[in-house]
């Protein structure tokens, strides 16, 4: 008698918060949840979505470390290359913006910022359009026209099309699109730090500007450097289909600018080994946890 | 409500904890007072003359009052930064008002001369003869934009209330799995996903552009941090008062939450509204699409000749998809700003 009333006793006291949290958990376990569990299911079976998984162990993984030449001699490098570039050079840059944001006055502080915000507003499928006119590869090419004037190449370079140049490219564009909620929260981050402590650094004899970021600013705004280093994380390798869309191929020219995400969809839905793309998947989300826990490491803020 | 005589009482005392702040005796800020961002001045300078407002003590350093030589250089670093980022922004501007000739004068030009709106016409009545007419997909984007923001503010907020004020046995790990779904990357899992909806028989369905959308991890991480702020005080009054979870919810918590609900509905507007591909993967029926697909479409089915004259109808189009999102943070962005100082993750 004692055990369901206890148990309608706590439906009655905690049921409400239950209600209140359920639309959202549905979606979330519906959405997200199942989809990464069933990704590390299907990596360990042969699926080809005609037949029914068919369980293989550990085979894609063997085969992906062994056998899959176009991974390990363009994919991985491209995308570490791509990822260390995008993601610490990204952020890097995202926080040096928002400190020097921070030393201007309120309105053309937020008039910059907002400027600076602006490109990650838009989507990579939206402006791939536009990167296509800019980059366009015969002489009517807004860079074309611009460097044959200035005499510095004296043919027009197929610029999205050149294994050579795509990479830098897709570097670039993902650098400019990259100042998104990260950079907005280590701005607020910088601006909330309360300003009697570099005043108390300075009567203690704190000079350079340099100092001040090592010893003040960056350790007083711990958390929100780790939120915008796992925001700028998972912004890196969801950018991975730029390259796909510049180039207007998968594979990409001599997968030049082919990323893990392009491999992915190469598997899945061009060749339909789907259990090899799971195992694929799972490799991917490895890597956003490695970087992530890296991060952790960093700028954990430790229990007081 | 008798709430006033409790709600006095509790200005007091946040006024007092905010003097406490000022003192230094405690070191967050208290929250009720934390809004704007510009705050971090303690003392607001009065206007004395334009020498002595730009020249003033609290000119350097962080969050100045006013223009100081030692500004300069941050002005001369950020001005190419700037001018760099706005480029291809103004090139859509610029491209979307080009007429006919002007897309095809040799050498190319950065900046139109002749504006006009021809291309937005273009983009409405010619390619409206094709098969579905443009303001479809528009209509799409609207309906699937509006209704994602709306669910989606309404199901985190209530889901960031009950982790943050309300105690049940789950609490923790929910959070905790939500904070590590964080670095979720939907692009890695995105077969599971399509075997998922297509075992949901949400193919082809006008729902499969929201329903995935609604939960978004960061969006909750947001409001559960920004409710944290709300003083347990006040909901216990509220209680005692004899106000039911749902009162509490819709007439205490979500007026106090505003920031972060405008940067929730900024965060799932962009997340929706430039989606190009739930479309592309989940919806055969043309009728269906959104306007981001659509714009996607644009440049490869203009090829050859044509692509140069396809040029202006895709950056009318560009313009299109970009103007809301600018329109909204624009209106919304002091807001933003004071959500994200909450944002801070404790590792």
């Amino acid at each position: 008698m004692s055990r369901p009333s206890r148990f309608r006793n706590g439906l009655i006291r905690e049921g409400a918060a239950y209600a209140f949290v359920s639309p959202y958990a549905v979606l979330f376990v519906t959405f997200i949840v199942i989809p990464v569990a069933v990704a590390a299911m299907l990596s360990f079976t042969y699926f080809d979505t005609i037949q029914f998984p068919r369980f293989i162990g550990l085979r894609n993984y063997i085969t992906l470390l062994t056998q899959d030449d176009i991974f390990m001699k363009y994919v991985l490098p491209n995308t570490i290359e791509f990822a260390v570039i995008v993601g610490p050079g990204g952020y890097a840059l995202a926080f040096l913006l928002a400190w020097m944001l921070a030393q201007l006055p309120r309105l053309p502080r937020t008039v910059l910022a907002l400027i600076l915000y602006s490109p990650s507003m838009t989507s990579a499928v939206t402006m791939a359009v536009v990167w296509q006119t800019l980059f366009s590869g015969d002489q009517n090419g807004y860079l074309n026209s611009f460097l044959l004037n200035l005499g510095i190449i004296q043919e027009p370079v197929q610029w999205l099309q050149s294994p050579q140049f795509l990479m830098p490219i897709m570097i670039v564009v993902t650098l400019w699109s990259s100042m998104g909620v990260g950079f907005l929260a280590m701005l607020a981050g910088i601006l909330d730090i309360n300003p009697e402590l570099y005043e108390a650094a300075a009567i203690d004899g704190m000079s350079s500007r340099w100092q001040e970021i090592f010893y003040i600013t960056i350790p007083s705004m711990k958390p929100q450097m780790l939120f915008g280093a796992v925001m700028s994380i998972v912004g890196t390798f969801q950018a991975g289909s730029i390259g796909v869309a510049l180039s207007g191929s998968n594979p990409t020219p001599r997968y030049a600018g082919q990323l893990i995400v392009n491999h992915i969809e190469d598997y899945g839905f061009l060749r339909y080994e789907m259990g090899y793309a799971a195992a694929v998947s799972v490799v991917l989300l490895l890597m956003v946890l490695l970087f992530t826990r890296l991060a952790n490491r960093l700028f954990r803020t430790e229990e007081r | 409500m008798e709430l006033s005589e409790n709600r006095a009482n509790e200005s007091v005392r946040m006024l007092r904890s905010e003097a406490e702040w000022r003192s230094g005796r405690i070191r967050r800020r208290p929250a009720v007072f934390r809004a704007p961002p510009q705050t971090g001045v303690p003392i607001t300078p009065r206007k004395r003359g334009w020498f002595r407002r730009f020249y003033g003590l609290r000119s350097g350093g962080i969050n100045p009052a006013g223009f100081h030589p030692s500004q300069i250089p941050f002005y001369l670093i950020l001005t190419p930064v700037v001018a760099f980022m706005l480029l291809p922004i103004i090139f859509i501007f610029s491209t979307a008002f080009k007429p006919a000739e002007e897309l095809f004068v040799y050498p190319p030009r950065f900046f139109v001369v002749n504006p006009t709106l021809k291309n937005f016409r273009d983009l409405f009545v010619l390619m409206s003869a094709s098969d579905v007419p443009v303001s479809r997909y528009l209509f799409n984007s609207i309906a699937v934009t509006a209704i994602s923001v709306a669910v989606s503010i309404f199901i985190s907020s209530l889901a960031a209330y009950a982790l943050s004020k309300k105690r049940f046995r789950l609490k923790q790990t929910l959070f905790t799995i939500n904070t590590v779904a964080l670095m979720f990357v939907p692009i890695a899992v995105t077969i599971p996903r399509f075997l998922i909806i297509a075992r949901l028989g949400l193919i082809d369905s006008f729902w499969v552009h929201i329903l995935p959308a609604l939960a978004m991890p960061v969006g909750l991480f947001l409001l559960k941090q920004f409710i944290d702020t709300v003083p347990n005080e006040v909901i216990e009054a509220a209680q005692m008062d004899g106000a039911s979870d749902l009162q509490i919810y819709w007439r205490i918590v979500l007026p106090m939450i505003r920031p972060a609900i405008a940067t929730i509905a900024i965060l799932t507007f962009q997340a929706t509204w430039n989606n190009a591909d739930t479309s592309a993967m989940y919806i055969n029926v043309e009728s269906l699409k959104t306007f981001a697909f659509y714009l996607s479409t644009l440049t490869a089915t203009t090829s050859g000749a044509n692509v140069v004259a396809g040029q202006g109808l895709a950056a009318a189009a560009a313009l299109i998809m970009f103007l809301p999102n600018l329109l909204i943070f624009l209106i919304l962005q002091s807001q933003v700003m004071s959500t994200m100082s909450h944002s801070g993750l404790k590792g």
